[in-house]
């Protein structure tokens, strides 16, 4: 019980390590994030815009959602061996199932008669995209970015491994940093991710135009 | 080192005659899988179906009152959701080694973990189900002359039952990823044979192990599913 208490000195002594950790943690965060975006967020907009492929983004979601972090890494080690790269990838496959889908479903539950009327008014394909989709759908959109984020971040943890770094090389070396390094990273991670949650959902309701950023207050990171 | 050993045993131990899939460390090897099967996969599969099944009932015990609570007292659904959606984003790691000091490494800590991951969604489930009831059924079923015991239970109830199976189902798939996490704190379920593996890595193991736990969480989600059509006959008629 003792290792509460202990925790803050621990933090106070060494905040030089949680730092450079939490560093190495957020960047390999951002790197997978950013990466599965890129290619996430444009194939759901795609398939969203021209209503296709609901099954192929159910079932990426379904499978994305089943497959153990922790596995994956595991078996990553395998296939590439030890270090960022690893576990690198593991976090872009588990980031884009749930951004597929959120996007998807974002674009391709925008009301028809909306579309129907931006295409009356003389809007090309691409304009309703980007001027009415695209602002109607963005709190789903950034709810599935949140999501993926917070898979991410949690995640993450589990990157030491695979030798990948980040705040689970404290967490997980009970033996170098004691009971009480232990229980001040996983505070530190479980801020980190609370705080990188709460961060993108200001973000969301920043980007919302007005009209729509009352959707924004029950969109979140929890998975619908 | 070899002090330790009595004269004429083998420095190295025997593991008997494995094949060249094993000996290559090659994707996935069915003979070694199947000989492992009944000593290492099979208990750790009954053992990652009960610690799920526990966290999933007593998730769902405490969830389903807190929504029925938060349905007839309005003002309790935000801090309800704020506290569940708080346990939710933290770290699996981080949660069962916060445990850990508190309850130790027992499977104790193992299902207070699972249960915090599932109760927000399983507390939306129910409670979004039971908001969803249309104030007009409502009304006719109060005009019936049922108590509002009995609209709770025989109208609002079944009709929420769609969304309470979906809450149940998201909640159990990621129960059983996240309960391979576990193997950091008990040594149970399909995590320990990965993590035994990751010092060496060999292949059939990871894939052997990963991929019972999807197939699980499949399994489960059917099950569910399958449940929840036969609980809701009619969604089946209207179609």
């Amino acid at each position: 019980m003792d290792a509460f208490p202990k925790a803050f000195p621990f933090m106070v002594d060494n905040v030089g390590l949680l730092l450079e950790k939490t560093g190495e943690h957020l960047w390999l965060s951002l790197v997978a994030l950013v990466v599965s975006a890129v290619i996430a967020v444009p194939l759901g907009l795609w398939l969203g815009h021209v209503h296709k492929g609901e099954f192929l983004a159910v079932s990426i979601t379904n499978i994305g959602r089943a497959l153990p972090s922790l596995a994956l890494i595991a078996i990553l080690i395998g296939l590439v061996g030890i270090g960022f790269l690893n576990v690198l990838i593991a976090l872009i496959l588990l980031a884009f199932p749930p951004m597929l889908s959120y996007t998807f479903v974002a674009i391709d539950s925008v009301d028809r008669d909306l579309t129907r009327a931006a295409r009356g008014m003389g809007l090309t394909p691409m304009q309703v995209l980007f001027r009415t989709e695209i602002p109607l759908g963005l709190p789903m959109i950034v709810s599935g970015i949140r999501t993926a984020t917070v898979l991410v971040v949690s995640s993450a943890t589990l990157a030491t491994v695979a030798g990948g770094g980040g705040l689970g090389d404290i967490i997980l070396n009970q033996v170098a940093y004691g009971m009480e390094g232990v229980v001040a990273a996983a505070l530190w991670v479980a801020v980190l991710s609370i705080l990188a949650d709460q961060l993108i959902g200001l973000l969301g309701r920043l980007l919302s135009p007005r009209g729509v950023r009352h959707l924004t207050a029950q969109a979140d990171a929890v998975p619908v | 080192m070899s002090g330790f050993a009595p004269s004429g045993d083998p420095i190295i131990p025997d593991y008997g005659e494995v094949s060249d899939c094993v000996t290559n460390n090659d994707f996935f090897c069915t003979d070694w899988f199947v000989q492992q099967w009944p000593s290492v996969f099979w208990p750790a599969l009954l053992d990652h179906i009960l610690m799920t099944v526990i966290a999933i009932v007593v998730g769902f015990a405490i969830a389903f009152t807190a929504a029925l609570v938060a349905h007839r007292r309005k003002w309790l659904t935000a801090p309800f959701s704020m506290v569940t959606t708080f346990l939710y984003t933290l770290p699996p790691l981080a949660l069962f080694q916060l445990l850990v000091p508190i309850t130790g490494l027992s499977l104790l800590t193992v299902e207070i973990a699972l249960v915090a991951f599932t109760l927000v969604l399983l507390f939306r489930g129910v409670l979004s189900g039971l908001l969803a009831v249309p104030d007009d059924v409502k009304r006719a079923a109060r005009g019936m002359g049922l108590s509002s015991q009995q609209v709770l239970w025989r109208v609002e109830m079944p009709l929420a039952m769609p969304s309470i199976i979906s809450g149940l189902r998201i909640a159990t798939v990621l129960t059983v990823s996240i309960a391979t996490i576990a193997a950091f704190v008990v040594d149970a379920g399909l995590g320990a044979p990965i993590l035994k593996a990751i010092s060496s890595p060999f292949n059939t193991q990871f894939i052997g192990a990963g991929a019972l736990a999807v197939l699980l969480a499949f399994l489960l989600d059917g099950i569910l599913a399958l449940t929840g059509r036969a609980l809701t006959p009619w969604t089946k008629a209207s179609r």
